[in-house]
Parts: structure tokens; C-alpha cells; sequence
């Protein structure tokens, strides 16, 4: 751990010439006013981008993106400012700007030595754009292009991409922290064309987590990937209308987490909760899903895109219940909230860069396992909709009301899946969807590492999962009426 | 290594943002490519949030930024930094030219001709800094959250009102010649209050936004509008799956439109992954439709003198008579189309839907009975094929009057479908964005509810 201290220092601090007595002197001019917490956040952050389409990578981009972010909190008041020049007198001038929210005074004092805490072992730190060289990249666009092709004559366009990111980052805080972590994350994304009888539909799909661009090659992920994405569009050539109106619906697993994420997840973040905004505010032991569902958040699952081996504030990851058979258990806290409302941060605090302020954020957030299996869920079903994949969701925290729109979804017709039917939203109400949830299956699975989740224009990326599981009651906004 | 080591350029003037760009295209020839363009952009500015009358936060941002893309023949590497200093600068021409060296030679690939380059820069009046100052911004956001907390007894919490104001300069340049500048402002003021009753809580927001601070909404107007759109969202109902006219009022109509852009760009159209693929001088809206482009609107939110390539930008219109006559182009979409760029690399420029005669009240008593759309959510637009099904707020309206709100429903239907159907737009125009359109009135979609 003090190995990967050391490591980040040096890329962050040293190049800078800043040293251990400067960032005291940082520390110090934000403490000179009352103040009740404070924090430095030191970040680099890489990112490469290849494209293909029309069976060529056409485009790659390279971006670097370096700076601090100088936070001083007092009672709810928050005071930012930040810079992208990693220098002293920068910081200073931000560390002015980010105090003027306090009052004079003095209340902190500035720490005599820093304290290292222990974080978590999910990824390795290592830097993938250096895990594959640039011509193998290339190559394994083109392998996918040809694997998609080579599925059905009726793939007509193929375009894929692969992003590469390395993030380190620093965290001192007012209290004497101080925490480093090193995050790789790559992403595969492959979405095609078919077209039959002037006919065209696409599919899509993709996946990545923290690891090396090794872990996509070969037989594994990449091709599966680009199969999938074929898979999806043919079945979506054969879609016709989607019911429209209230029914039964079951949802495949893994991806359609989705359902997880907005009707329940960010209603359950602690600034809403704390302001009273939220559908869910104040409603911690009241039954909020039947007994058959336990959701939980979870940061701490090794090389998993939404993992964090420390959040942004220095805080190390955990899972935490959201939901226990059924009933609410707790919110995903950040330090601000946390201390506000006398809670324990849940390590859930995360902000897009060095230039955002934090906010409580889900990291990976999944429905765990029940026991049914997942085909006696759908024979249970006489009339409704067995939707597989998803595209986005969104959320209305206040009123509860939540959206999310199927990309792949299957009429089920006296117990058996029957006809793909075209893309519809789905709407429902948070804080009552999980109470109809029936059966949950055996079969959890998490999503295969594409998911971005945005609020208040800061975007971090998150996982999701489930069991296959129905629900018992859900607005399907086809364009068939029954 | 000390300080020094790292050379901080002094960019937060024209000249030397100038100087910048035209540094990195001489960097890239040197480096070896045949052709190169560059992007320098610094902004800065303010963002405070009052809420329930105390300060929430003082946000302080300051950005810096360059972009390159260089070709060696037809092949091209892009990189960005947001160092500016010469090491880094340098540093990020070397690692777009090595990208450059593995990506395939693409005929279409390029900059934008020479011909097309803008020759004069128009000035569209788009930099009015304000500076308030943190104390004045605070001032204003909490007296605006105040208007809205006083403006009725069922504003029960916040979650505060916001002003923010950025001043931006920008360079493009290229390896043709083209070297411009903009310089611009954008100021706004928002504020979000949550209503409750018996029934539970409703959130709601309203906001002003404009290049010159002097032209935002009165803050009283912005504080009392956001709290009497919680407040009429309070007991909203369910309905019943219906066929329905559906009625969207301006801010959310904007969308519509957004979407028949997404159909008609380049990058839509030669991957042809478009419901408008081929309709270049065919109907694709009711016949009495015009859609135009005003690049060039004083003080506009979208107005730019020349796009991202260095292209001018000009009026035209992109649907007259509701017939499609041109798409929206760069210089690659353009080549792979076998047309010419329109001027459109990085977007449309104030596009505007020809407003009609009637206001909001006008057009709800017109279609009598239907759907009032106020509020949109979700993703639920399939580009490729036009199908539409999005999470909808709003109100059910009934012998012309509205009746109360209605929540938790679906509208769908097929763009194109409904692009033909639109059956009037009001007089209402929202000039909060890029895109401008009064309320639109479509004849017939599917409500899915109960």
C-alpha cells in the first residue's frame, strides 16, 4: 500500500516540485479559516480512444488531463476551486478562493504528519494503454469487424471502439489521510447495422472492467462482444409492435440491473436523503420490496468497472445493504452527508475529475440471488413481456417515477416467449416497483462492464446485476394497445 | 525537479492563444505531417447555489485546453491536453502523429477546402463578461430561491437556486491558413423547489440563460415560474393506455427536433443509420413546415461566425414546404455523401422551427382532448428506425381546458410517422438553447398507463 503512496506521490507531487512541507502550507492557508473539513485532490488522468467503421480504424485520439481540486467544507456550505496547473502558487491561489465560503477564524489545525490508510487490492495498477501495443489495438477492431461480419450476410456496418483510461489520484485530507490509487479501465463497444428487405435495426453491445486490454482478446470477451451485438440486431429485424398498457413483466439478468440503478439506487444517494427531496427520504425500516428481494451496493468486487479500492475522499469501499428482504436498510453516504445526518460514510464518495466537487454515487449496485429457476419465472407468466437487454434509464428522484428502455424484449404468451417486439420504455415508481417484484431467480449475474451513470453533469462509471425476476405489474410504453 | 521546469504560457489572451495554435501547426509540420488543425480554448468563471436561503456551494472554475489532429496523407491522430506549457504541447503532437501512423488511410479524410473557410469573422456580439463577484452571485441566487419559496404555501423544501457565469475564448486554426478566433459569454440562473402536499412531493425547475447577464429573466419571474411548475405537477394521476394527440409544450418540443438532427447528420447518414436515409427532396413533415438555420443571430446561444473545421457558417433552410432540402454536414460526412459540407462540424447553429400563430392556451384549446406534455424522461429514440417511446409528465387536457396533471405514463409512436403529423406549432418560442421552437401539437401517438 505505502508502495502505490510512494508510486503516486512521485507522479503527482515530484514533477511539481512539491513537497511534503508545501501541502501542509496548503493545508494551512485553508485552515487559517473556520472550517470544518477540508481536502486536497490530486489527479492524472490518461485516456486513448481507437475507432473502427467500414471495416477500417479511421480515428484515435489520445488525451491527458491533469490537476487539483481544492474543497473546504463549513457546516453545509462548500467552498471549490481547482487547477490544472499542478504548481504551488496555483494552489494557493485556489485554496483562497475555496475558503471564502468560511468565516474567519480558526478551528482545524493543520495535521503533523499524514496517515496512510489501509485500501483495497481489486485491480492491478497498471496502465493499459502501454498492456497491448498500438497495431494490436488495431488488430483487434478489425478481428471483431470480421467476427460480426463473418456471422450473417445481412450485417451491413460495424462500428467499434476501444477506450483505454489510467487514473491516479491523491487524496489529503484536513484530518491527517491521506490516500492514493492507481485505476486502469478499458471498454470494448461494438454496435452493427443489419439490414433485410430495405429493413435496418441495430444492436449493440460491449464490455470492459479494471483490467488490461489482455483480458479482451482472443476467443474471449472481444469476439463475444461483436456475436452478441449480431445476435441482437437480427432479432430486432424480426421485432414487431410492443403492448402498450400495464402488465407482467420479467426481466433477463445482469444488464437489466438497470431497473435497480434508477428506481431505486439514486433515491437512495445521502445528499437527497438528507435535503428531503428524495421519494425515499426518511423511510430507513420501512418495507420498500418484497421479501424476496436483498439489494446491495458494492465497490469492493475485484476488476469490476464500478470498483474503487478507495473512493475520492479517501474512503475504502465496501458493500453496503440497500435493501434486506425487502426492507430499507440504509443510503450510500459520501463524508459531507455522512457527518450531516450522523451516518458512517459508506465509501461512496465520487467525483468525475479533479474538477468536480463529490457526491454520493453508486459504484456496482445488484439484487442478490433468490431460488427460483429462471424458466418456471417466465411459465409462470400467462400474458407479458420478457425484456433481456436495455438501452438507458432515467429518474425522477422526487416523484420516484423511473424509466428505462428495452433493446432486446420478447412477447410471453401462455408461459412460453413467444415474438421480439420493438423497443419500448418502461415506467414505474420507485419506491413501490420492488414491492410487486414475485420471483426472483437463482441465476445473478453483473453486467459485462459497460455502464455510466450521470448526475448533476458529473459522469463516473458504475456496474449493475440481478437474478432473472419478475414483476408483477409494470407500464410497457409500446405502441400496441391490448 | 523545480518549478521552473515546467513553462506555464501565458494564454489567457487572444494573441496568445494565437500564438499557441499556430506554434502546434508549425510543431506538427516539423514533426512531419502534410496537413494539421488545432484547437485552444481557455474559459473561467463562477458557479454558486443558495439553498433554503444559505450558501451550498462557491465553485470556482478556471479550464484550459488544446486539441490537435494531424494527417499524414489520408491518414489522421487527434491527442488533447490540458497542459498548455510547450513540453506538453509538443508532447501531444508526437502522440497524435504516433496514432496517426497505425490508423488506415481514409480517402475522405482531411481538412475542410479552402474555398469554404470562412474569409471575414462576423462579429455575432457573443462576449458580454459580467464578473459579479461571489457576494453579488449569492445575493441574486438567494433571492431568487426566495421568490420561489414565497410564491406559494405547498414550496415546502429546495434544492436551491443557482447562477453561473463563464467567459470563453477559443482558437481554430489550420494548416491551410485558416486562423479564428471567438471570444463569448454565457451567464444563467436556475432554480429548483420541490412542492408537496398530501398527495407527496413534486420537483420542478426554471431557468434563464443568456450571452449578455443584462437580457436574463428578472429573478423574481424565474423563482415564481419553477415554484408554479412543482406546484401544478402536485396530485398527478395515472391514465389508461389510449390513442391520444399529443401537445408538447416548447421547452420539451426542443427535442423533437434534436431528433430529426440526429437523422439528417452525416455520421447518421453514411453509416446508414437513419429513418431519413434518402430523402433529400422528399416530405418528411407536414407540408407546411419550415425548419431554418440562423448561424449568425447577434447575442444567439447557437451562433458561431465559422464551425469547428473553420467553415463559414451561413442561414439556409434545412425543410421547406415540409420537404427535406439538406442534411447536416462536415467536411468527412460531407466527402463520404459526395456533397459539401454545410457548415455543421460540431452541430447546427440556432436552428429554428417557423413559429405559428397560436399561444400555449390557443393550441391546448385546440386539441381539445389529448395529452399536454411538460415533462420528457428517458432514452427511448431509436434513430435507425425512428421508433419513439419515452416516460412522459404533464396534463390531461379535455374541452380545450386543461384537467389536472398526469404522471408515470409512456407516449410512442415513429419520428417519422409523427414528424408528418405535426398538426400546428405555437407562437411560444422557448430561446433557452440551440434550438428554438414554440410548442408543437402532433395529431396522433399511443399513452400507455394503467
Amino acid at each position: 500500500m505505502s508502495n502505490m503512496l510512494e508510486r503516486v506521490r512521485g507522479t503527482l507531487l515530484e514533477p511539481a516540485g512539491i513537497g511534503e512541507g508545501d501541502v501542509g502550507r496548503l493545508m494551512g492557508a485553508l485552515l487559517n479559516h473556520r472550517l470544518d473539513y477540508a481536502d486536497i485532490y490530486f489527479q492524472y488522468s490518461r485516456h486513448e480512444s481507437w475507432s473502427l467503421e467500414e471495416g477500417q480504424v479511421k480515428t484515435g485520439s489520445h488525451n491527458i488531463e491533469q490537476g487539483v481540486g481544492v474543497r473546504a467544507v463549513s457546516g453545509e456550505k462548500t467552498g471549490f476551486a481547482y487547477s490544472d496547473e499542478i504548481m504551488l502558487p496555483a494552489l494557493l491561489e485556489a485554496a483562497s478562493a475555496a475558503r471564502a465560503i468560511a468565516r474567519q477564524g480558526s478551528g482545524l489545525t493543520v495535521p503533523s504528519a499524514w496517515r496512510s490508510i489501509p485500501v483495497l487490492d481489486l485491480y492491478q495498477p497498471l496502465d493499459p494503454m502501454t498492456s497491448l501495443e498500438d497495431g494490436a489495438k488495431v488488430k483487434l477492431l478489425e478481428q471483431v469487424e470480421t467476427e460480426a461480419r463473418r456471422q450473417d450476410p445481412r450485417v451491413k456496418q460495424v462500428m467499434a471502439s476501444l477506450s483505454g483510461v489510467q487514473e491516479i489520484v491523491l487524496v489529503m485530507r484536513s484530518d491527517g489521510v491521506q490516500a492514493a490509487d492507481i485505476r486502469p479501465l478499458v471498454r470494448l463497444s461494438v454496435t452493427v447495422i443489419v439490414e433485410q428487405g430495405g429493413r435496418r435495426e441495430q444492436g449493440s453491445h460491449g464490455g470492459g472492467g479494471r483490467f488490461s486490454y489482455q483480458d479482451l482478446l482472443g476467443e474471449g470477451a472481444a469476439m463475444t462482444y461483436a456475436r452478441e451485438a449480431v445476435r441482437q440486431a437480427l432479432v430486432n429485424l424480426e421485432a414487431g409492435a410492443a403492448p402498450a398498457g400495464t402488465m407482467k413483466v420479467v426481466l433477463g439478468p445482469g444488464w437489466p440491473g438497470i431497473l435497480l440503478h434508477e428506481a431505486i439506487g439514486h433515491g437512495l444517494e445521502g445528499d437527497f436523503n438528507r435535503k428531503g427531496t428524495s421519494a425515499f427520504s426518511g423511510r430507513i425500516g420501512e418495507r420498500v420490496a418484497s421479501d424476496e428481494c436483498t439489494v446491495v451496493d458494492d465497490g469492493s468486487l475485484p476488476g469490476r468497472r464500478g470498483s474503487l479500492n478507495v473512493d475520492d475522499e479517501g474512503t475504502p469501499t465496501q458493500q453496503t445493504v440497500l435493501i434486506e428482504n425487502g426492507i430499507l436498510k440504509g443510503y450510500l453516504q459520501d463524508l459531507l452527508n455522512a457527518r450531516l445526518t450522523g451516518m458512517t460514510p459508506t465509501g461512496n464518495g465520487r467525483r468525475e475529475s479533479y474538477a468536480h466537487i463529490p457526491m454520493p454515487r453508486m459504484t456496482n449496485t445488484f439484487m442478490l440471488a433468490g431460488t427460483y429457476d429462471p424458466g418456471e419465472i417466465i411459465a409462470s407468466v400467462d400474458k407479458g413481456l420478457y425484456a433481456v437487454n436495455f438501452g438507458g434509464g432515467q429518474v425522477d428522484i422526487t416523484s420516484g417515477k423511473f424509466v428505462f428502455s428495452t433493446s432486446e424484449a420478447y412477447l410471453i404468451e401462455n408461459g412460453r416467449v413467444t415474438r421480439p417486439v420493438k423497443g419500448a420504455t418502461l415506467i414505474g415508481n420507485g419506491p413501490d416497483v420492488l414491492t410487486r417484484v414475485t420471483r426472483v431467480g437463482s441465476d445473478l449475474q453483473l453486467d459485462s462492464g459497460v455502464g455510466t451513470c450521470g448526475k448533476d453533469g458529473q459522469s463516473v462509471p458504475v456496474g449493475v446485476g440481478q437474478p432473472t425476476l419478475l414483476i408483477d405489474g409494470l407500464t410497457v410504453g409500446g405502441t400496441h394497445g391490448s | 525537479m523545480t518549478q521552473e521546469a515546467k513553462q506555464v504560457v501565458p494564454a489567457a489572451t487572444p494573441e496568445a492563444l494565437r500564438a499557441l495554435v499556430s506554434e502546434v501547426l508549425a510543431e506538427a509540420l516539423r514533426q512531419g505531417a502534410s496537413e494539421a488543425e488545432a484547437t485552444a480554448s481557455v474559459s473561467q468563471g463562477l458557479a454558486v447555489t443558495v439553498r433554503l436561503g444559505d450558501v451550498e456551494t462557491v465553485e470556482h472554475t478556471r479550464d484550459k485546453g488544446l486539441g490537435v489532429t494531424v494527417y499524414f496523407g489520408k491518414q489522421s491522430g487527434s491527442a488533447s491536453t490540458s497542459d498548455l506549457g510547450f513540453e506538453a504541447v509538443r508532447g501531444a503532437v508526437r502522440a497524435a502523429a504516433s496514432i496517426a501512423r497505425y490508423t488506415a488511410a481514409d480517402e475522405c479524410s482531411g481538412l475542410a477546402d479552402t474555398a469554404v473557410l470562412a474569409r471575414s469573422i462576423p462579429d455575432l456580439d457573443l462576449y458580454h463578461p459580467w464578473n459579479p463577484g461571489a457576494d453579488r452571485a449569492i445575493e441574486i441566487a438567494a433571492a431568487c430561491e426566495h421568490a420561489a419559496r414565497e410564491a406559494d404555501a405547498r414550496i415546502r423544501n429546495s434544492e436551491g437556486a443557482s447562477l453561473t457565469s463563464h467567459e470563453g475564448l477559443e482558437v481554430y486554426g489550420n494548416t491551410n491558413g485558416f486562423l479564428g478566433t471567438v471570444a463569448a459569454t454565457r451567464h444563467a440562473l436556475s432554480c429548483a423547489v420541490v412542492a408537496q402536499d398530501d398527495s407527496g412531493m413534486q420537483r420542478d425547475y426554471w431557468y434563464t440563460v443568456a450571452r449578455d447577464a443584462s437580457e436574463l429573466e428578472a429573478l423574481e419571474v424565474v423563482g415564481r415560474q419553477a415554484a408554479s411548475r412543482a406546484v401544478r405537477r402536485l396530485a398527478a394521476r395515472k391514465l389508461s393506455t389510449r390513442q391520444t394527440p399529443v401537445l408538447y409544450e416548447a421547452p420539451v418540443a426542443s427535442s423533437l427536433l434534436s431528433h430529426f438532427v440526429g437523422a439528417v447528420r452525416g455520421a447518421s447518414l453514411y453509416r446508414e443509420a437513419s429513418f431519413l436515409l434518402d430523402q433529400l427532396g422528399k416530405p418528411v413533415f407536414a407540408p407546411w413546415i419550415r425548419l431554418y438555420e440562423q448561424p449568425h443571430l447577434r447575442k444567439g446561444l447557437g451562433s458561431a461566425p465559422f464551425d469547428n473545421e473553420g467553415v463559414a457558417t451561413r442561414d439556409r433552410d434545412l425543410v421547406r414546404d415540409g420537404v427535406l432540402l439538406g442534411y447536416v454536414l462536415d467536411s468527412y460526412s460531407a466527402r463520404k455523401l459526395g456533397m459539401q459540407t454545410t457548415g455543421n462540424a460540431g452541430g447546427v447553429h440556432n436552428l429554428t422551427i417557423q413559429p405559428g400563430s397560436d399561444d400555449l392556451p390557443a393550441l391546448v384549446r385546440r386539441m381539445y382532448t389529448g395529452l399536454l406534455v411538460t415533462e420528457l424522461i428517458g432514452f427511448g429514440v431509436n434513430t435507425v428506425t425512428g421508433d419513439y417511446s419515452r416516460g412522459a409528465a404533464g396534463f390531461w387536457v379535455e374541452n380545450g381546458e386543461i384537467q389536472y396533471p398526469v404522471e408515470e405514463i409512456t407516449i410512442a409512436g415513429n419520428l417519422r410517422e409523427m414528424f408528418r403529423q405535426i398538426v400546428a406549432v405555437g407562437r411560444d418560442v422557448d430561446l433557452h438553447g440551440n434550438i428554438r421552437t414554440g410548442s408543437i401539437l402532433i395529431e396522433n401517438m399511443t399513452l400507455a398507463g394503467a
